[in-house]
């Protein structure tokens, strides 16, 4: 039992009707680097939530070292030496790379003044014993995504954890950010530190990892060499079905344009660039747009200026011929603009209303809602939710008048989409229509989303995802730091090529 | 988990009910506690004084007198509360009700005493005082991002002094005291309709349409925010401004218009009482009328419910009467302040226990779930 270097046995964690971790076993060797792998909601979070002592769970033992432990919380965790890098990176932007590497655990003299040229030391020897290279000096809110994860790095080998948990870390990366992070956890593994790496990406998996443990509803479904499975095997044990990963779609029937966006420009709430710079593109009838690139390229206040939630600071917007540069959200939406947020739970939905309440959202002023004398139809309102509902298979506790805040991620999420597709629009606007979503849910969006476009409409798809980029749209648009640098044929490029423009490395002179 | 329980204790207003009793006890204990640290003999029938207020009278006439002289002062606390309440029903504290209701004072005692201008004028200038100080706060809020409870807490100040400037004009003011001339004597026209109420209340002059007014606008508050569609938008306002403005709804203009309202209702609240003529307004106060505060602990003991408003606030005056009562060769004559405050800011504590009870229900439901779920040998999730 020696060679293990965290053991969980047969833990079991309850919540009121539903047990998020059914005797789950996980056993991480010394050295080597373990893929935790399950969709979202099948344990994962739970697991670890036990391992640093937020949760504790109702059975199972947990061993560090071969060494029974008792975590009460995430210090206990942190003095065993495990150490984890979080999706959502936990950094201070507005101190440096080193100020941060080195918070909470500050070097001091005996009069408590701070000794950083000590750690300064440490830190730039550690980044080049494990090719991490960071600028120790730069403030983190300049530097770029890779370089804060490369630092979230540090921060763990500074505190000298020799159990590194990874959470997603390459949801934020570009496909070459990705392979450098590979290249470093092999070299950490090959150190003798221990790897946890979880993901639902399949491909990093297969090229990373050494075994790999499977999650599925809170049960413990195995745990595979690596060597000895293949990638298919791999989802069939994540979802217990086969999986399709290419979306069925026919040949597109493009038809009149839509929207025409012309020399765009947006500002930048957080610095003084513009966020969107002099942005020109159009979407026609029956095509899917896709605006692919790195999270934090401008593609939020792209949205964010086509749907008026903020005011351009110069160009046109042309919608069905009309110019809509300055109307209001609401005139946009009734002249036949759909919009999905990026952000179900700030825009998308008013969580402490009911569902019934949230899907008249976008219409409740409408004559079929609300009377001459200004009262709700309630009646009315109640059974348009039902429809709704049926035909979009949406799934809470009590139906129409569940409260939004008590629904799952993914039914929230059906619930705007119906919201808004049930609306009939022209154009429909989905910003990350699937993002925290389990496959199934994600299968059902997207074959949503390709029945309006076969249905005529046009529909301008923002996201991060490359697998969803590539599967989805019809023509994609990569934007970078603000601008278009690319236009793709999705039949036509490699995903090798796309994150070229993704990272600035390439781009194209696009026209209007 | 599909079956639901549906014991009594599980209905939100039972609960929110609950939690009200739960803080009159608490309030009342502490308040027993402090008056037997004072002084041991008098504790008891003081704090039975406070319950009694106008009970402690024994002819069947004085007490309905004094009841009516209560429900006369429950009309503005009403007002206040519901002030208080539509606004936070829309993400606002508006602690600016206490310097609207004086506003609303103002404006009544004003333009009756000066202009000699019927009820219905006061009321309507009262509401609009309140209503413009609240859009103030409302704007200073939207345009200038200022919370509104530190541009409310200003606002109270400034509009106690103008008031009290307004109020010293001549012919409003009476030269021989600091109070304002009695509207009775001076502009019968003034005071509120009595519609033969008064034959209620053993003949109590001060009892007019106030009372059934501030219930009717209580009933109104609460149709308003719950079956229209300007609550409807309201309501989603000052639950996600953001989705607000995602759908499209003047999330500005709202947060202005809820001011005003707000504002509107605590100078009504103001209109309704000065102009029953139970007082005058002194123009050398230096402090902000206790009313408008009140009306915050009011709303939060009655649930934050129009309706639940109702009760609380003839709750909360009939101890804030019942303390002046209070026996002074014991006590000081601070202390009847004292204990109805005490109970007041207990009463700030409904949704703390609230939460103490909706949080004891869920863990002996978890108990009982790990249990089946223990028996059953947790199969399906």
């Amino acid at each position: 039992m020696e060679q293990y270097a965290v053991e969980m046995l047969h833990i079991t964690k309850r919540f009121p009707g539903i047990i998020a971790n059914d005797d789950i076993t996980l056993q991480l060797k010394k050295g080597e680097i373990h893929a935790l792998l399950g969709e979202n909601g099948a344990g994962k979070s739970t697991l670890m939530s036990v391992l640093f002592g937020l949760y504790e769970p109702e059975e199972g033992e947990i061993r560090i070292n071969g060494k029974p432990a008792r975590i009460k919380n995430p210090n206990d965790a942190n003095d065993l030496g495990i150490g984890m890098v979080h999706q959502h990176f936990k950094l201070v932007e507005c101190f440096s790379v080193l100020d941060n590497i080195i918070l909470g655990v500050e070097p001091v003299d005996s009069l408590s003044f701070l000794r950083k040229k000590r750690a300064r030391e440490k830190v730039m020897e550690m980044s080049r014993k494990w090719g991490l290279h960071v600028n120790p000096d730069a403030l983190i809110s300049d530097v770029t995504v890779g370089m804060q994860q490369r630092t979230e790095i540090l921060k763990m080998l500074y505190r000298e954890n020799d159990i590194l948990i990874f959470d997603e870390p390459t949801a934020v990366l570009t496909p070459q950010e990705i392979d450098e992070l590979m290249q470093i956890m092999k070299n950490l593994a090959a150190e003798g530190k221990s790897i946890l790496f979880i993901s639902h990406k399949l491909n990093e998996i297969m090229a990373v990892a050494d075994r790999c443990s499977v999650l599925r509803k809170g049960k413990y479904i195995g745990t595979v060499n690596i060597a000895d499975t293949t990638k298919a095997e791999l989802s069939r044990m994540m979802v217990g079905r086969d999986v399709k990963f290419a979306v069925d779609k026919e040949e597109a029937r493009i038809g009149g344009e839509v929207l025409k966006v012309e020399h765009m420009t947006v500002a930048s709430k957080q610095h003084a660039n513009d966020a969107v710079k002099d942005v020109s593109f159009t979407v026609r009838q029956g095509e899917i747009v896709c605006i692919a690139g790195i999270d934090g390229n401008g593609q939020s206040e792209l949205v964010y200026g086509l749907t008026g939630l903020e005011s351009l600071k110069s160009g046109t917007i042309t919608l069905c011929g009309k110019n809509i540069t300055k109307a209001p959200i609401r005139r946009r939406s009734r002249f036949g603009m759909s919009h999905i947020p990026e952000d179900r739970h700030k825009h998308g939905l008013v969580l402490d209303y009911s569902l019934e309440d949230n899907m008249v959202l976008q219409r409740y002023f409408e004559p079929e809602f609300t009377n001459s004398a200004g009262f709700l139809k309630r009646k009315a309102i109640r059974s348009y939710a039902e429809r709704l509902i049926e035909q979009y298979d949406v799934r809470s506790g009590q139906g129409p008048i569940t409260m939004a805040r008590s629904m799952s991620g993914g039914n929230q999420q059906k619930a705007i989409v119906a919201r808004e597709i049930d609306k009939g629009p022209e154009l429909l606007v989905a910003v990350q229509p699937t993002r925290g979503l389990d496959v199934g849910a994600i299968e059902y969006i997207h074959q949503q989303i390709v029945a309006q476009r076969d249905a005529g409409k046009a529909v301008l798809l923002v996201s991060l995802e490359l697998d969803e980029v590539m599967n989805v749209s019809d023509r994609i648009l990569v934007m970078y730091e603000g601008e278009i640098v690319g236009e793709f044929d999705p039949k036509q490029v490699t995903v090798e090529e796309l994150g070229l423009y993704m990272a600035g490395a390439k781009r194209m002179e696009v026209e209007a | 988990m599909k079956k639901t329980n549906n014991s009594l204790i599980r209905r939100e207003g039972v609960q929110t009910l609950l939690a009200s009793l739960l803080c009159i006890l608490g309030g009342f204990l502490i308040g027993f506690l402090v008056l037997l640290i004072i002084e041991p003999k008098g504790a008891f029938e003081a704090i039975s004084v406070i319950l009694k207020n106008f009970f402690k009278f024994s002819s069947g006439r004085s007490q309905l007198k004094y009841l009516g002289q209560t429900l006369v002062r429950t009309a503005p606390l009403l007002m206040c509360s519901l002030s208080v309440l539509f606004a936070y029903k829309v993400g606002m504290f508006n602690i600016g009700a206490a310097g609207q209701y004086v506003a609303g004072a103002c404006a009544a005692l004003f333009f009756s005493l000066y202009f000699k201008a019927p009820w219905w004028v006061c009321i309507l200038v009262a509401m609009a005082a309140g209503a413009f100080l609240g859009a103030i706060s409302g704007a200073l809020k939207t345009y200038c991002n200022v919370n509104v409870v530190i541009s409310g807490i200003m606002l109270n100040w400034i509009m106690l002094y103008i008031t009290n400037m307004v109020l010293s004009t001549d012919g409003v003011k009476n030269p021989m005291s600091p109070y304002t001339i009695q509207i009775r004597g001076n502009n019968p026209q003034g005071l509120l309709p009595q519609l033969g109420l008064q034959s209620l209340f053993s003949n109590e002059k001060s009892v007019t349409i106030a009372i059934p007014l501030a219930i009717l606008m209580a009933i109104a508050v609460w149709v308003v925010l719950n079956k229209t569609k300007f609550g409807y938008e309201l309501r989603a306002t000052g639950h996600n401004f953001h989705a607000a403005k995602y759908s499209g709804m003047k999330e500005r203009r709202n947060i202005i218009l809820t001011m005003a309202i707000s504002g509107a209702l605590a100078g009504m609240g103001a209109a309704l009482l000065y102009l029953t003529g139970i007082e005058e307004w002194e123009t050398t106060i230096s402090s902000v009328p206790a009313m408008g505060f009140n009306g915050i602990a009011v709303a939060f003991l009655g649930g934050l419910s129009p309706i639940g408003s109702i009760l609380s606030a003839f709750f909360i005056q009939h101890i804030t009467l019942g303390g002046s009562y209070v026996d002074t060769t014991y006590y000081c004559a601070q202390i009847s302040s004292l204990i109805s405050s005490l109970i007041i800011f207990l009463c700030a504590f409904v949704g703390f226990f609230r939460y103490a009870i909706q949080s004891h229900l869920r863990k002996k439901d978890e108990a009982k779930l790990t249990k089946a779920d223990a028996v059953k040998g947790g199969t399906d999730v």
